[in-house]
């Protein structure tokens, strides 16, 4: 199998689902002539031409709008957001028009479409540029929300995302575009709702998506060189959420860490916990512990960056935590 | 290719005193679009009834007084356009022939509505007449119909997107960057601005320093037209020549039709911020009486043959509403969340 970057893998997905159906556009800011702010629509612009990748002036509200009336009449839009921080502007399309139009129309007009870009923080970028937002979209019903930690998902989930009927929020980590990983070429479709056991182990469950996934998993070889057998699992797609593998996970371990790179206050981890405790309430030996950024916004000082994201040693605590080893 | 090179520098503004007479009309024209006028009079009269007697419920807003801008550029558009409006919208898809009974139906929260009582007075939709909603966010819509735009143009369709808007969304940004955008990728829009002079109770005055909505036009190098909305034929005289001309060469145009509401913004609003004089003032100009005049004055038709028509209109929403009366309540709101 070929080792690629998941750019690469973005790239390959989208090149692919455009090659297979017409009705497929990338649509945003600097895809085109450009190749891509991140390169990941490098060289479609010259093997699909302007008609189907399509540069945009800054306006996110607007070129979202076109893009959620496009798939009412049958396109199938991909929208890039250089930036999910950028996606507040647009917000009002995604969740007032995309995610409510099946629904209001009562399933007159369904929106076929996916909004994709880079989310959470990069590297020294700032208060506005290093934002999680997976929360506020998981929020909404009438959305799905995907995010892609490897390479192999970033190409298969892409790919289901653009098959998709509904709007589909592809969060990608700006972090992991140059990370590589063995990608099947051609036809591979990742489905939603299904989470990936990434290492197994029987006494504690590690949950987290997108970049954190690779700091949790060294994490876990840390804690294995403490004598700790840590699983790890990433539901790939947070909504759907595959409760039902994490549910089976911790009524195995009967303990839990969740780490995101989003802010504490109504995190993503915080409904997941929640859901645990309500299914497996006497499986637990210890209360679900989080692991998130801490709540400010965004210092740049790289020092202090990295203070305010989870660590492998933030996260080695938590699980000594809920052990009671501390 | 979508981003093209500009053209030459446009600025298409037909004044009233064109001298070609765009307002000449026929009893075959002017009777059938008079009844639809009629129409969506009594069927909002009616949705006001209800409402008032707690069948309606939520937010419900009428454009009694507008009724000739819904329905002259509905008659300019053809039945595979598109057409996308606001939350006063009951006009424009009655104009497009959707029934009494399937609105009023929706307004009254019943399974036969038009979105089986999804969406109320404000979100309707109709996928087999090309209505695309029926939509609450002021301006959030007007994007979506320059998509729709796109897509024809996409697909090399010969196909329009017309999308109405009222002067209250002249401020806001979906407005200003749907504008921008058909404007920047030459895409078949028609926007109709229905300047009812208030964005709920602010007059214009008080919420641009341009109250001439078409200058926006001028930004993007748009072409643009600006006229009362007082005479149907007139309305969709000068549409038509909009439609056509994105029909054919792709060039957007942006169009102000100055109107009137003669009732509040929506059912709650006293209309305390205007004068009686006012009021009263626009009522002259009152749509329905003009059309009504011209049968009769100008193209000789006999007055009982409209007596029989308003007959045949009120039976319709007569009808209308006890079909909405009997129907089923809305039973299920989960099928359409997500499509499977």
């Amino acid at each position: 199998m070929p080792i690629i970057s998941y750019r690469e893998a973005l790239n390959a997905a989208l090149r692919e689902e455009m090659q297979r159906d017409e009705t497929v556009f990338l649509m945003g800011e600097e895809v085109g002539h450009y190749q891509g702010a991140y390169k990941v629509s490098q060289g479609l612009l010259e093997e699909f031409s302007e008609r189907r990748v399509v540069d945009t002036p800054i306006a996110e509200l607007g070129f979202s709008g076109v893009g959620v009336g496009a798939a009412m009449v049958g396109l199938r839009p991909v929208i890039e957001f250089m930036s999910f921080n950028f996606s507040l502007v647009a917000i009002d399309q995604i969740i007032n028009h995309a995610a409510k139009m099946y629904q209001m129309s009562a399933g007159q007009f369904h929106i076929p479409m996916v909004f994709r870009g880079p989310s959470g923080p990069a590297v020294q970028v700032g208060a506005q540029h290093s934002q999680s937002f997976e929360s506020y979209y998981c929020y909404v019903p009438g959305l799905k929300v995907v995010c892609p930690s490897t390479p192999a998902d970033a190409k298969g989930l892409l790919k289901t995302a653009i098959r998709d009927d509904n709007p589909v929020v592809f969060m990608e980590s700006e972090l992991l575009y140059n990370s590589t990983g063995e990608v099947p070429e051609g036809e591979h479709l990742v489905p939603f709702g299904k989470a990936e056991i990434k290492r197994a182990g029987k006494e504690v469950t590690l949950i987290a998506w997108s970049k954190m996934v690779e700091v949790v998993l060294e994490a876990a070889t840390e804690l294995e060189a403490l004598g700790i057998d840590a699983e790890v699992l990433d539901p790939r797609s947070l909504r759907p959420l595959d409760i039902d593998s994490m549910v089976e996970s911790v009524k195995k371990t009967g303990r839990c860490v969740i780490v995101e790179v989003g802010w504490s206050m109504c995190g993503l981890g915080a409904e997941i916990a929640f859901q645990l405790q309500r299914e497996c309430l006497d499986y637990l030996d210890a209360p679900v512990e989080r692991v998130t950024s801490d709540d400010v916004p965004m210092p740049y000082a790289k020092n202090l960056e990295q203070e305010v994201m989870p660590q492998v040693k933030d996260i080695v605590a938590a699980v000594k935590h809920v052990l009671y080893l501390d | 290719m979508l981003a093209g090179a500009m053209s030459s520098r446009a600025d298409i503004r037909i004044e009233p005193d064109t001298p070609e007479n765009l307002e000449a009309t026929t009893e075959e024209e002017l009777l059938p679009l008079y009844k639809t006028m009629l129409s969506i009079r009594r069927l909002e009269e009616a949705s006001a009834k209800a409402y008032s007697v707690g069948k309606i419920g939520g937010f419900l807003h009428l454009a009694i007084g507008q009724e000739a801008v819904c329905t002259g550029a509905v008659a300019a558009l053809r039945p595979e356009d598109y057409i996308t409006s606001t939350y006063r919208e009951h006009g424009h898809i009655y104009a497009r022939g959707v029934s009494a009974r399937a609105i009023l139906a929706e307004m009254w929260g019943k399974k036969t509505g038009v979105v089986k009582g999804l969406g109320g007075s404000m979100h309707m939709f109709s996928k087999e007449h090309n209505f695309l909603g029926g939509h609450g966010i002021v301006g959030g819509h007007v994007p979506i119909a320059v998509g729709a735009a796109f897509k024809a143009k996409y697909h090399g369709e010969k196909r329009v997107s017309a999308v109405f808007f009222g002067d209250g969304s002249a401020t806001i940004g979906g407005f200003a960057e749907g504008l921008a955008l058909a404007a920047l990728w030459k895409l078949p829009v028609v926007f109709i601005c229905e300047n009812n002079q208030y964005s709920m109770g602010t007059p214009l005055y008080r919420t641009t320093a341009a109250p001439d909505i078409t200058q926006r036009a001028l930004a993007h190098d748009m072409d643009r037209d600006r006229f009362d909305g007082d005479d149907v034929i007139k309305v969709k005289r000068r549409i038509a020549l909009a439609v056509e001309r994105a029909r054919e060469t792709n060039r957007p145009t942006l169009i102000e039709v100055r109107t009137y509401r003669f009732r509040g913004h929506s059912m709650s609003d006293p209309g305390l911020y205007r004068t009686r004089e006012e009021v009263a003032e626009w009522k002259k100009g009152d749509p329905l009486v003009r059309a009504k005049r011209r049968l009769i004055e100008e193209l000789g038709v006999d007055e009982e043959k409209i007596k029989a028509i308003a007959a045949e209109v009120k039976d319709e929403i007569a009808d209308a509403v006890r079909f909405a009366d009997t129907s089923p309540a809305s039973d299920s709101y989960l099928p359409y969340v997500i499509k499977e």
